[in-house]
């Protein structure tokens, strides 16, 4: 096996700035989407302190609008939109097929330089105060507030728009034309559905989520009159048009990274995936009912008594894709020989916490419920078990399976079970509170609070640095194992997709011959070797 | 684990608070309607969610690998066992979406007989007009009686969210969005803005006190009658307290939004063009109406105007209360 791969084979800034491969630019992504995680998690961390009692903390009320807008927006459109897709998505896909790239390298390049283009427009805004309209940009609100960084931030949107569809093209592109002969559409790995699911909402959605954007500053600065009832537009026009690409736009978040839970499940259960063809289904119907529930977000908002029952209906039929992907998962597992290595732990914490948050959803679903609970923190609670308690969650999965391939090291693995179970601890400590907090009445996006409130306010604050110090100490072990960490297997988890038949990291071209078509999830080939480290195939055994 | 976990929450919170644990005292009609969907709700979702972490447990447990050491052979998918679970969950969903629905629909499509009362929001705070045309800081409501909320914004999105009566609807500026409840109890309540509107988002709340419908009758007549019945300088605070002043305006020299009132009757005001001017009834009188003619150095000029909102009695009575705020006793220097 050749020594270089795709790290060494080449130096110097302009072998990665200018990089067409797409291990280099999934590698790129993963470091601007942690840094963005990172600074997301410090707006955070700050908003939390700020509620630990009511009244004046540290903060006046102005800064701690902008705290929780400027966190909304950092994690959702930096963060957990590219996260799974731009990231593992890059590294993993064209070797999950056996290519050698992705069908437009120069396309994927330019979508990370369009990345970081909006990356910069939302620190502009950062630096000239921060934005204070919330990351949903309600009008008329953001259309006549003083503070002008608005629109910088709606460039910043605008252009990782084009980001997104960017690398959703692409990839749908490479599914089509790149599988290897023999794999056909129901022999591919289901991260690989998952991700063109994905792909398909990130090309159809993200259009109205820029035109709306271009809008919104247009009327901030022309005074066009579309959405300011002042000059004879409508605020509720402008819910529909965010909505009808935020909500699909939940989908992009949570639909790759059930596609990494079904990877994880599967190995971690050293078992063929239970009722493949109603996972993969099951994406493709995510995908396309996400599109037609955003009314979901506007039951009290002034639109329509019959439209509002249509997408309350229309709401619950989500739920039934999501709850065939559990029970699949689950059933994946029997008879299997579980191993629960850092990876699979964090399969197991997916299915715990997008259980509650997927549940908490049928309460919103429910009309006459919903009117009490919206705009409560029970909001907050149940999307940020659905964002962070699963999506996230997913993406530190991911991390931990990938990351022996991506960078040839292990990280300390007791070490890394033992912060999945605090990220489990912390999380439920941060957020179970919020829903007590929302039946309760506690709206969101609240400075102050009476103060009945504050005891479950200070167990949510403590449980988010809880959090934060685990990340801390998570960043820490994972770049700590690039330095010092053993070199990997070429197959640490025994999983039998494509990937895992590479040198770890890979070598530039992925593979000089095209592994040969298996049946992604047929783990009964492969054996453990204590030499390795890792697992191989059965047949070196005997030869 | 997690349903201990909240379990233990529930008797320490209940312990700290002396409350019910999930919702406030129900004190409209939908209120008992509302919790019971809640509950039922809450009971399917514990069934489900402790059987997938049982279930999830129990596969853990049995089929470790140290345990088991390989898998065993088992089928790849099993179609009766994915159309079952397709279709309970489905039917599961219809029943609460219709349970849900009939009384949405309920909640929002107002009876006829309903008491009106105008309210308008804007940054930061709610003002109610009763039928009689007195405008008041809190809401007050007859017992028993269906009240219906004639709502409108005089600036951005707001929401009236009364958590005890479980019901909630944005007022978005431009048209009026209603919200009808009928109150079972007596006594004072929360009102929250659940909708986001800038600043003092937070502070934006006020009450709503419930009254028998003779109480209430013989509070509005009080009220209504408070210029004639109160002194010069108390119905001027009381206009300074119900018309939104006080969202921005102090009465003890702190700066606020807007400039104190503390000291201003009768002194001498910088303008944004650098020219002075002293503040008497005539510049008040303008800044009231149309602030935005002359607007104070060092102040943003988001005062909304009262144009129309506010007549020459209640001009008077603020001037008195404006000049009692003054240690030049408004006498003009
Ligand atoms: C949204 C906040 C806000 C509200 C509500 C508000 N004001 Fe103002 N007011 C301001 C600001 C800001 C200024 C200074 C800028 C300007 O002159 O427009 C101001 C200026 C004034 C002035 C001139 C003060 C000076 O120092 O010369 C007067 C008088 C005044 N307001 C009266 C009122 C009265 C009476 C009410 C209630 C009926 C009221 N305001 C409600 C924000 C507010
Ligand atoms: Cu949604
Ligand atoms: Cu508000």
């Amino acid at each position: 096996m050749s020594t270089t791969n795709y790290l060494t084979c080449s130096k110097g800034w302009k072998s990665w700035f200018l990089t067409l491969d797409h291990k280099r630019i999934g590698v790129m992504y993963l470091t601007a989407v942690l840094s963005s995680f990172a600074l997301g998690g410090l707006f955070a961390l700050a908003v939390r302190l700020e509620l630990f009692q009511p009244g004046q903390q540290f903060m006046d009320p102005t800064t701690y609008n902008r705290m929780f807008t400027l966190h909304g927006a950092v994690m959702v459109f930096l963060f957990i939109i590219p996260s799974i897709p731009a990231a593992f998505g890059n590294f993993v896909l064209p070797i999950m097929l056996g290519a050698q790239d992705v069908a437009f390298p120069r396309l994927n390049l330019a979508s990370f330089y369009l990345w970081m283009a909006g990356a910069v427009f939302f620190l502009v805004s950062l630096l000239g105060g921060g934005i204070e309209t919330g990351w949903t940009f309600y009008t008329p609100y953001s259309t006549t507030t003083a503070d002008s960084s608005v629109v910088s931030a709606l460039m910043g949107v605008f252009v990782l728009g084009f980001s997104s569809i960017f690398t959703g093209m692409n990839f749908i592109v490479t599914i089509h034309q790149m599988r290897p002969k023999g794999m056909t559409w129901f022999k591919m790995p289901l991260f690989l559905w998952a991700i063109y699911g994905t792909a398909l909402i990130q090309v159809l959605a993200t259009p109205v989520l820029g035109i709306t954007g271009l809008l919104l500053i247009v009327e901030r600065v022309a005074h066009i009159g579309v959405f300011d009832p002042a000059l004879g537009g409508d605020p509720v026009l402008f819910q529909h048009f965010f909505w009808f690409y935020s909500h699909p736009a939940v989908y992009i978040m949570i639909l790759p990274a059930m596609g990494i839970v079904s990877e994880l499940i599967a190995a971690g259960s050293r078992k063929e995936i239970f009722g493949y063809r109603f996972i993969a289904f099951s994406s493709i119907a995510i995908a396309i009912l996400g599109f037609l529930v955003w009314g979901h977000h506007m039951f009290t908002s002034g639109q329509s008594v019959a439209a509002s029952v249509v997408f309350s209906a229309l709401t619950f039929t989500v739920a039934i894709p999501s709850a065939i992907k559990v029970f699949n998962w689950l059933s994946t597992m029997y008879k299997g020989a579980i191993v629960l290595n850092t990876p699979m732990c964090y399969g197991l914490s997916f299915i715990s916490l997008f259980g509650i948050g997927g549940l908490t959803g049928l309460f919103l679903g429910t009309l006459s419920v919903d009117i009490h609970l919206h705009d409560t923190y029970f909001i907050v609670a149940h999307f940020h078990y659905v964002m962070m308690g699963s999506t996230a969650v997913a993406f530190m999965g991911g991390l931990h399976y990938w990351w022996p391939k991506m960078f040839g090291k292990m990280y300390n693995e007791a070490l890394a079970r033992v912060c999945c179970l605090f990220v489990f601890i912390g999380f439920n400590l941060t957020f179970l509170p919020q829903f007590v907090l929302g039946t309760r009445g506690m709206p969101r996006r609240y400075f102050d609070y009476p103060e009945r409130f504050q005891f479950l306010h200070q167990l949510s604050t403590i449980g988010a640095v809880m959090l934060f110090i685990t990340f801390f100490v998570m960043f820490s072990y994972l770049l700590h194992s690039l330095v010092r960490g053993k070199p990997a297997p070429m197959n640490p988890w025994g999983a039998n997709t494509n990937e895992w038949k590479c040198s770890s990291p890979p070598p530039f071209n992925n593979f000089d011959v095209p592994p040969p078509m298996e049946n992604p999830y047929d783990h009964t080939n492969l054996v453990f070797d204590e030499k390795l480290g890792g697992y191989r195939a059965k047949q070196v055994i005997n030869s | 684990m997690l349903v201990q976990m909240l379990t233990l929450a529930n008797a320490v919170v209940a312990a700290t608070t002396g409350e019910g644990f999930w919702f406030p005292e129900q004190a409209s009609t939908v209120a008992g309607s509302v919790d019971f969907v809640y509950d039922l709700i809450l009971w399917i979702c514990t069934i489900a969610f402790v059987g997938i972490m049982l279930a999830m447990l129990i596969l853990v447990v049995r089929f470790r690998k140290s345990k088991v050491l390989v898998p065993q052979p088992s089928p790849t998918h099993n179609d009766i066992l994915e159309i079952s679970w397709t279709v309970i969950p489905s039917i599961v969903l219809v029943v609460l979406f219709y349970v849900g629905a009939v009384k949405y629909i309920d909640m929002r499509e107002s009876p006829a007989d309903t008491y009106d009362i105008y309210v308008t929001g804007r940054k930061w705070s709610w003002s109610f007009e009763y039928p009689n045309g007195y405008t008041d800081a809190a809401l007050h409501v007859p017992k028993d009686r269906n009240v219906r909320l004639m709502m409108q914004s005089e600036d951005v999105l707001h929401s009236m969210f009364i958590p005890s009566f479980r019901t909630k609807m944005d007022v978005v500026p431009g048209r009026y969005t209603s919200l009808w409840f009928n109150a079972t109890q007596t006594g004072t309540f929360d009102i929250f803005c659940a909708e986001y509107c800038g600043q003092n988002h937070s502070m934006m709340r006020a009450q709503v006190v419930v009254h028998e419908q003779a109480e209430f009758d013989k509070w509005l007549a009080e009220a209504s009658d408070y210029i004639a019945k109160l002194p010069p300088e108390e119905a001027g605070k009381k206009v300074f307290e119900t018309s939104g002043c006080k969202q921005c305006h102090s009465v003890d020299g702190s700066k606020g939004i807007g400039p104190t009132f503390k000291d201003l009757f009768g002194s001498t005001v910088t303008l944004s063009d650098g020219s002075k001017i002293v503040a008497e009834e005539n510049f008040i009188r303008e800044s009231i109406y149309e602030p935005k003619a002359k607007v104070v150095a060092g102040y943003n000029p988001v005062m909304p105007t009262y144009e129309g909102k506010m007549n020459a009695e209640q001009m008077r009575v603020l001037f008195a209360y404006m000049k009692s705020l003054s240690a030049q006793g408004g006498a003009a220097p």
